[in-house]
This record gives C-alpha cells, structure tokens and sequence, in this order.
C-alpha cells in the first residue's frame, strides 16, 4: 500500500498539500514529496484535478463473509430501565430506508433479561423481526456480556448492516462487537446511505472536532457497523399497530464473561440531566463574569424550556457542573436550538456544538468567533440583552396560552 | 502493577482554520500536540503508581516524530515509553490499531492495567480502548470520572454514563477510558521535562510486535475513507448590534418563525 504519485501528470496546483489532514505532502524541487505523517487516507487523491495521484493497494487476501451471503438491517435496542433509547426509533427510520434499498428485512436485535414488554414497543413500526438474546447473565447491562451476546447473533444470524445509537452505551459496546466480528466500525454518522454503483453503505462522519466531514466505507467485512448520532435521523410515524415477530435464542452456557460487577448506579437528577437530550441549550462561558449569571440562563432556559450548559472556562471556574460542559473534553451536543451566552466560541467549544440546528449568539465583543456560526447573533451585555429576551419569549407564551384558551 | 498508557499525537485543531474564500482547511503551521485527553489518562496511571508501586509505560503508534509525545509522557511520570513505527502500521482504522497496540501490550508482558483517554481529538471515535480491550479478552469501563478504590486485583470506578452515574467493580487486568473529571493533571517539573528530553524512545516495529503481518495498517483495516470533504457552511448570521430592546423582539421573532419557540 502506497500513495503513488505521477510527477509527469501533476502540474503543481498545490491542492493536494492544502487537502492534506495531516499535514504530509510537500512540494520540494518541483515535486509533490510525502513524508510519513501520511495516513493513506486518499483526502489528496479526490481532490487532484489531473488524476496524478493514486492509492495502491495490496489486494485483500480473503473476504471475512462475502456481501451476497449477508442479509438484513439491524438496530440494537439500547434500553434504560426497559424503555427503548430514543436514538432507536430514530434508527429504525433510517434503517427501514436503507432495508427498502436493499430489499432484506430490518430486525431490532435486543440482548438482556425479562424482555417481554419490547415487541410492544415496537407496535406499528417498520420493524419484521425481533432477535432476543436473553440470559440471566444479562439482566445487569455490562459491556463486555452484551459485546459478546450480540457478536453471537450476529454471526448466528450475519445480519448485512448493524446500527446503534452513538451514546455512552453505544460508542462503549459496538467497538468490542465489531472487533469480536472482525468487521469495519465507524463512528458517530451523521450520513448514512447505500451506494447503488457498489452495494457498499456510504457512511459519512465529522472528524477534526466538526470542522471535517469524512465519508467511510466497509467494503470486505460484514456487517458494515455504524454508530450514528442521537436526534439527526428521523422518527418514521407508527402505522397500525402490529407488533414484530419475536425471535428467542438462548446464548450457549459459559459463553458471558465476568470481571465486571456492577456496584450501584445512581439515577440523573435535576442537577446531572444529560444535556444531550435536550432539544434547547443555554450554555454560559467565562463572558458570564460569575456564576450569578447562571441564574439569568436558567431564567432563560425555562422560559425557553432548554436545559442550561456551560463552556469549559465555566466548568474550570467552578460555576457550573462537568456534567454540563460543552465542548472537547465534555459532551457533544446538536439540540435544534443551541444559545451561547458569553461564550467566544473557541475550536475546542464549537467542536461540542457547531451541529445545532439553528445557533443564537449573545456576546458583548463583535469579534467573538461564535458569530461565524451563530445563525442570530446580538452584540452587547447578556444582562442587558437577556432580560428583553426573556420578556419577549414570556409575552409571547401569554400570548400563545390566550389564544388556546 | 505494571501500568500502560496508550496515547496519541494529533493535529492541534484548535489551529485549524476553514479558508473563507476556497471553503478549505488551513493547515498551514498546524502544531502537533498530546491529544489533551491522554493528559488525564497519564496523570491517573501516574497516581495509581504513585500508591501502588509498580511502572507505568507510555505506548503510542505513529510517525517516528510521535516521539514527543512519549517524551511528554516521560516527563508528566512515565518510566518508560515504546513508540510503535513502522510503514506497516500506515493507514490503520480503529480495528488495526486496537490490534497493533495489544500485541504491544501483550509483548510487554505482565500488564495489569490500560489506561486511555475517552477519545482522541482527530478522529473523535474512542474505539480504540475498547477494541483494545476484546483483542486482550479484557473487561473494560469507559467514561471512568473516578478511581474510588486501586488494588492488583480490580479496581473500583465510577463513570458517566447518558443516565447518571454507574459504580463498577473492574477485575484486572482491565481497560479503562477516562474523563477529564478524573483529576487535575500536574505540570512537568524543569527536572522532569529534562527527564523526558533525555529519555530513551523504544521503537518497534512489525517484528517486534509479534502480531499477524495482515493485521496491520492498511491491509488489516475493515474501513477506508473514501471521501474527505468540508462540511456545508452555515449561513450569514443575522446580527443585532444596536438597542437590545429593537434586538429582541426580532430574535424571538426569527426563532418563532422556525418553531423554535
């Protein structure tokens, strides 16, 4: 394997060198030169107007399962105290649109104990089968025991896509599935769509922080595993209320691992709510001057009914929780409305946020960097600005409650 | 307890800048840095080391100029570092890499315990711990925010997880994926940094790692990126520069139009 370069045929544009994600081509004596930052990841091979550069590859030595054995979409049923992640139906939207495209069945796959209730669940969605792995060793969610009963079904059953929500549960338990199937993960999709020229499915990512979308492909391994991103794929509308067909397999005694006991989980409150799932954001950075000014967001957030959130400066200074930090080296999150106060919007921030829908900037410096993303943005003291803010949105809901009443 | 830290070398990304004109990254004078969540991986081996005896060894796959950031790691704490470079491991996916880095682990012998940042800053995916993880046949806790109790024999845990917080019993030898919350990484000592500066960098290759040649780099990788592109840009952003009470009524205005509010 090897990035090959046709000094003949290149005429310099450059395009390649600014392409790079890593930083490893050149330009030296007039040739195109690269060093061994180079990942191969084929970035400067699409971008090159003259074809001048290829990516030689060794051919494959053999195909884990061929692609045509392979059959159905799968979801896996994430559940919190056996309710259904939401992420799954968003899922199963977009696994029914890929089923239809391939024309194979679309099948939850749920590992655990006592899981009558999820067919029920499931009523009157594009869903024709339900594959349960049930055992007791599976009634206390762990990584490792969930890792391996469904890398049992799956090879059981060779499901051609697998899909699970990119939560905490989810980026923790697919590596290791994919890893027991020896098949291609990618992670967090914010894309997903088959190719019709190939069969393959086109899975499209950010990368470097949002600032890089990456398009990623399974071709040799099955199933083509995918993570995707909670609140970007639709939630397909309930017809009738036919519930799928279940299918039960008992996993093989001695098959669960141990090591991992779980010693006690403590519930989220109103303090340690995942910010993820909210579908509005007030988040406060360092501009707040305090953690007084915390109490204007939440004023804010209510009316708004957001969750508040922080930037990392917030955090560090101890004004708000890490669990609210935004950003980096805290959560990611794309609700549909997303409101930094006192926030500038350094890299390391707008790679937590920068896919919210629509994004509202208050800011007292017009130069802050959040304005370049924000969709609305007002200049000037937030404890100025916000208390108009707030009594707009407040007429508004009287206004709205007048009407319905 | 003989200790691993598995790290990376990235892209400074807050250099990163998306060129207004041509829509393209500017990479120009992009810095390479320690992936900032492996500080806090580093530091909790370095603690864990500190009460329980034992070694910590810094262990990171890449070009041969990763080597700075074994060096940093050295001077953050670490006994001892191994750079795993070869053109070989070109090209890895997060399979490949989990495998490389295990037969590593294993080659080291004698580990107890992988510690990893949640994930690294370039590719955003934190699948390498846990594949890290199965190629070991070891259990794992992602997310870990706190190390409540350390002995050879397990460790104690505390993580985030999307409804709360979980408390788990970890048997070693384990992988653990940590969060910036699990403490206040300490800054290098003069000492200590001339300590990492003059330390000695092992470097293996594919014949030190004792793997399966088809495992590595490219040819071991399940996935390849077949398109690279700059997400589509937003657009102009309306901005209110004036009287803030002209300013907000059109802002609530603008939101009630999308249904927002």
């Amino acid at each position: 394997m090897a990035l090959k370069i046709d000094h003949e045929a290149c005429t310099l544009c450059l395009r390649c060198i600014e392409e790079c994600p890593y930083g490893a081509l050149s330009e030296v004596e007039g040739r195109i030169v690269v060093s061994e930052a180079c990942t191969l990841c084929g970035a400067c091979v699409d971008v090159c107007p003259v074809e001048a550069i290829r990516l030689e590859r060794e051919p494959t030595p053999e195909e884990t399962a061929p692609a045509g054995e392979c059959r159905g979409v799968w979801v896996h049923a994430e559940r919190h105290a056996g309710r259904l992640h939401p992420v799954v139906f968003e899922l199963i939207g977009k696994g029914a649109e890929l089923a239809d495209a391939l024309g194979c069945p679309l099948e939850v796959v749920a590992a655990g104990a006592g899981l009558e209730g999820l067919s029920g669940q499931l009523a009157g969605l594009p869903v024709d089968a339900l594959y349960v792995a049930e055992h007791p060793g599976l009634a206390e969610y762990t990584d490792g025991a969930h890792a391996l009963a469904i890398a049992h079904l799956i090879r059981k059953r060779r499901p051609e896509i697998v899909l699970a929500g990119a939560t905490a549960q989810g980026r923790s338990l697919m590596p290791r599935v994919a890893v027991l199937c020896k098949t291609g993960l990618t992670a967090d999709c914010t894309g997903l769509e088959m190719d019709p020229e190939t069969g393959n499915l086109l899975q499209t990512r950010p990368a470097f922080g949002g600032n890089v979308m990456a398009t990623i492909v399974t071709a040799r391994h099955r199933p083509q595993m995918a993570t995707v991103r909670p609140k970007v794929m639709t939630v397909p509308q309930r017809e009738g209320a036919a519930e799928p067909e279940v299918h039960r397999w008992k996993l093989p005694d001695g098959l669960l691992p141990g090591g991992v006991t779980v010693i006690g989980r403590e519930e989220e409150s109103r303090q340690s709510v995942n910010i993820a799932d909210a579908d509005a954001l007030v988040a406060g950075g360092r501009g707040l001057g305090g953690p007084e000014g915390f109490e204007l967001l939440q004023r804010l957030a209510d009316v708004l009914g957001a969750e508040v959130a922080a930037s990392r400066a917030a955090v560090d200074a101890g004004w708000a929780p890490y669990e609210r930090q935004v950003g980096q080296t805290g959560r990611t999150v794309h609700p549909d409305l997303y409101v930094a106060v006192g926030i500038s919007g350094a890299v390391q921030h707008r790679a937590g946020m920068q896919s919210s829908g629509t994004i509202v900037a208050v800011n007292s410096d017009a130069a802050a960097p959040i304005f370049e993303i924000a969709d609305y943005g007002i200049v000037g003291d937030y404890r100025e600005v916000l208390p108009h803010v707030i009594q707009q949105l407040a007429e508004l809901k009287a206004a709205e409650g007048a009407e319905h009443e | 307890m003989h200790i691993v830290v598995c790290i990376k070398q990235v892209p400074d990304t807050t250099d990163v800048r998306i060129d207004p004109e041509r829509g393209t990254l500017i990479r120009e004078g992009v810095a390479s840095i320690l992936n900032p969540h492996d500080a806090y991986a580093i530091e909790g081996a370095v603690a864990l080391h500190e009460r329980l005896g034992g070694s910590v060894t810094a262990l990171t796959m890449g070009p041969p100029q990763a080597e700075a950031v074994l060096r940093e790691a050295v001077a953050r704490g670490c006994d001892r570092c191994v750079l795993l470079t070869d053109r070989a491991f070109a090209g890895a996916d997060t399979w490949a890499t989990s495998y490389t880095l295990a037969c590593a682990v294993r080659k080291l012998g004698d580990v107890r315990l992988v510690l990893c940042g949640k994930q690294a800053i370039d590719g955003d995916t934190a699948q390498v711990g846990p594949g890290l993880a199965v190629h070991l046949g070891w259990p794992q806790a992602t997310y870990v925010r706190g190390i409540v109790e350390a002995d050879v024999d397990a460790v104690v845990v505390e993580r985030l997880t999307d409804w709360g917080n979980e408390t788990l019993r970890v048997e070693l030898p384990a992988m653990l994926t940590v969060l910036k919350d699990l403490n206040f990484p300490r800054l290098p000592s003069l000492v200590s940094q001339m300590r990492g500066r003059r330390c000695d960098v092992e470097r293996w290759g594919v014949d030190a790692v004792e793997g399966d040649a088809a495992e590595f780099g490219l040819n071991g990788s399940p996935t390849r990126v077949v398109r690279v592109f700059t997400p589509p840009p937003r657009g102009e952003c309306v901005l209110w520069k004036g009287d803030p009470e002209t300013a907000a009524p059109e802002l609530v205005h603008a939101l009630r139009d999308k249904r927002l509010v």
